[in-house]
């Protein structure tokens, strides 16, 4: 039993307390104190429930150099996250059952954050043929997605959301024309030119989501089940634009943005840092802030980070070899709640929600919220800041494009099913 | 000045003041003996990830002129491949004591990378699209020299602009020196903007009443990429004399090298009294002089 004192609660549903937090049995018990072995003090801290990353490199198997599952989810609950969704593009790509069991059964076993993997929507990623849909999804596969490469072949995707319909599996799509961003590495436009860089234009983006969103509504009206097309990091104002528009005209569409995407710029390139080398690339300010917009009025339903872990020497080839990759498990909420919530007034229950509900729903989990009976899948926030330190990191990819960006909001305690699988030093 | 990557930041005394010591520079080399001792003991490196003979040579023999020791590392495009990494190289000639590393790469960048990684001085031999800032200065050098002064005067530069670190040099710097800057191409070959330039796809608008016409090289995988027909540019986008109608009386003719005579430029002209082209390998070798002169011994360190 755990009795968290004086705590502020913070969900989708708003703000509340301070309250006396009682935890037992994999629950919340009580909202109103009661008695236990352990007490913390809660002063000055927030309570909320555990966040859910839809969007996660793990790189395991194969890229164990990179990154393995223990390095991750360590990094995971270090940031607060209870729920992890692992992108499939590993060596070799998770595509089958037995792949996918594997993952689980090597997380569980570990005890940190538990985990979604994402299963591939083709087989090998190759966009060629489906893999077992229904066979995946009984081994427990979150979502089907080919991240790490686009879905050039339309009748593919519309096959495999077709496919997936019935099982509820949410479809996934890395939404860019590979023929037209080419070998570009970072937002095409006038920065591009002067820096001499290969331009990734944000049309590559936008023609792909609009093209996906023609695709959903041919499986929509074949499909007798509705199918869920879930668009992954979106990055350009056009791109939110048709995704709001298509998501008043009630098609079944979410999406996802990443904290680089709403706190970087293209600027960022000026230093000729591979560290900033993404896809999608860091985009204008006028995309930033339209994103910020889209997190407000619903167009975009999480905040996912992308977490994509590389070597520092990969990371310190030249701009055109490095891999593109941001990492951002143990900074990603801090990150914006500082500049987010603190800089510009983002509202904090909105924000919890984008982190906790919000994806929650994407993978058809039912909404988690601070009552009484609640799983006890938790996070402990301190709003006292500091800076970001990589080297500090349990992730072996101990750099970032924030360091040394003073952010308050880290989480100092994670809860899965009431049990601590992290706490911060005091 | 503690490196030369481009001219970002750069104002027109600086740039003046180290084209005045490249003529100095020049001098030295009309001389029987050239050969002065102002580099004696400073180590230069020229680490060439990609290849290319003609600038190596130039900026080794304008650092054995000044009696500098010179130590040349050129790497194959496979060993990068294989993993071996631009800072481990660096680190590894840092160890050896060099004073000045000069940089070529195929991708933009990597001089500025360089800096975070060696205490020396790093001079950016060309990278990728970005910049080529030597190839820059003795382009300024030799307009100077035909023309006296750069104030007013109208320099077309043509070709393949978008993929070109000359043009996005020269646009950085010509425009310092009171030059009007034209950029033409095929609109597959142009940026979108090019701070410093006037952009357009017609040759006949920058060729009119120019001072001067840089034409550069095209190359050969633009073609292979499918942006532009070859008989379509040689049609609408090689300097002919007929074209040059358009530009100043004798208005002179400059090109980076190698030259692919009868695309970008008719070989006559290659030929001719116009262009310039011994002039500007000649006066490269003075520039670089000017420029390790400047980074290694010069009174801003």
């Amino acid at each position: 039993m755990l009795l968290i004192k004086n705590v502020k609660l913070v969900d989708a549903l708003g703000e509340r307390g301070p309250v006396d937090v009682l935890i037992g049995e994999g629950r919340i018990l009580s909202l109103h104190g009661g008695k236990a072995e352990t007490v913390m003090d809660g002063r000055g801290l927030y309570l909320a429930p555990g966040f859910v990353d839809l969007h996660a490199h793990l790189r395991e198997p194969g890229q164990e150099v990179k990154e393995e599952l223990s390095t991750g989810l360590l990094a995971a609950v270090r940031g607060g996250y209870t729920d992890i969704v692992s992108m499939p593009n590993t060596s070799p790509p998770v595509d089958t059952p037995e792949a996918v069991r594997a993952l689980r059964k090597k997380a569980q076993a570990l005890g940190l954050a538990r985990l979604h993997p994402a299963a591939a929507l083709t087989q090998a990623q190759e966009g060629k043929a489906l893999t077992e849909a229904g066979l995946l999804k009984e081994a427990g596969a979150s979502l089907l997605t080919d991240d790490g490469h686009t879905n050039e072949d339309a009748g593919i995707l519309a096959a495999g959301l077709l496919q997936a319909s019935p099982l509820g599996l949410p479809v996934a799509v890395h939404a860019e024309d590979a023929s037209l961003r080419r070998g570009g590495v970072m937002n095409d436009g006038p920065l591009a030119d002067l820096l001499g860089l290969p331009g990734n234009p944000p049309e590559a983006e936008v023609a792909r989501i609009a093209r996906d969103l023609e695709v959903l509504r041919y499986a929509l009206r074949r499909s007798p089940k509705r199918p869920h097309l879930h668009i992954q990091h979106l990055s350009t104002k056009r791109g939110l634009e048709l995704l709001r528009e298509a998501k008043r005209a009630g098609l079944p569409v979410t999406a996802e943005a990443t904290p680089h995407h709403l706190t970087l710029t293209e600027e960022a390139l000026r230093s000729f840092d591979p560290l900033f080398k993404v896809a999608p690339p860091l985009r204008t300010p006028e995309d930033v802030e339209a994103l910020i917009e889209g997190l407000l009025d619903g167009t975009l339903d999480a905040i996912a980070t992308d977490h994509a872990p590389h070597t520092q020497a990969e990371k310190e080839m030249d701009l055109l070899r490095a891999p593109f990759g941001i990492p951002s498990l143990e900074v990603a909420f801090p990150l914006l709640y500082t500049e987010l919530h603190l800089k510009q007034g983002f509202p904090l229950s909105r924000l919890v929600e984008l982190f906790t509900d919000g994806p929650r729903k994407v993978l058809g989990l039912k909404p988690l919220h601070l009552e009484e009976g609640a799983e006890a899948s938790l996070v402990l926030l301190d709003p006292k800041e500091r800076p970001v330190n990589p080297k500090a990191f349990a992730s072996k990819a101990r750099f970032s494009p924030w360091t040394g960006w003073v952010l308050g909001g880290w989480p100092v305690l994670t809860l899965v099913e009431g049990r601590a699988v992290y706490q911060a030093l005091a | 000045m503690r490196h030369l990557l481009d001219f970002q930041g750069w104002t027109r005394p600086e740039v003046e003041n180290l084209l005045d010591t490249a003529r100095v520079m020049a001098e030295v080399l009309e001389r029987p003996v050239k050969k002065v001792p102002a580099l004696q003991g400073f180590t230069v490196a020229t680490v060439f990830f990609e290849p290319s003979t003609r600038t190596r040579i130039s900026f080794e023999l304008a650092a054995r002129r000044m009696s500098a020791d010179v130590v040349s590392f050129a790497a194959q495009t496979s060993s990068l491949q294989k993993g071996e990494s631009y800072k481990d190289t660096l680190l590894t000639l840092e160890a050896m004591g060099i004073d000045a590393y000069v940089i070529r790469a195929d991708s933009a960048g990597v001089p500025h990378q360089a800096t975070r990684w060696v205490k020396g001085v790093v001079i950016n031999g060309g990278d990728g699209r970005r910049a080529h800032p030597t190839q820059a200065l003795l382009d300024a050098y030799t307009l100077l020299e035909a023309l006296g002064t750069l104030e007013g005067k109208k320099i077309a530069i043509v070709g393949d602009i978008l993929h070109s670190r000359v043009a996005r040099s020269n646009v950085e710097l010509l425009p310092l020196l009171g030059a009007e800057v034209w950029v033409a191409g095929p609109p597959t070959l142009l940026p979108q903007t090019l701070p410093g330039a006037r952009l357009t796809p017609h040759l006949e608008e920058a060729l009119a009443e120019a001072d001067a016409v840089m034409v550069l090289r095209l190359q050969k995988e633009r073609m292979e990429a499918g942006l532009v027909h070859l008989q379509d540019y040689i049609a609408h986008y090689q300097v002919t004399e007929e074209r040059l109608r358009k530009a100043k009386p004798n208005a002179p003719l400059l090109h980076p090298g190698p030259m692919n005579r009868d695309i970008e430029l008719e070989g006559t002209l290659a030929d001719s009294e116009r262009s310039l082209v011994n002039r500007q390998v000649r006066n490269g070798q003075a520039v670089r002089m000017a420029v390790l002169y400047h980074l290694l011994v010069g009174k801003e360190r």
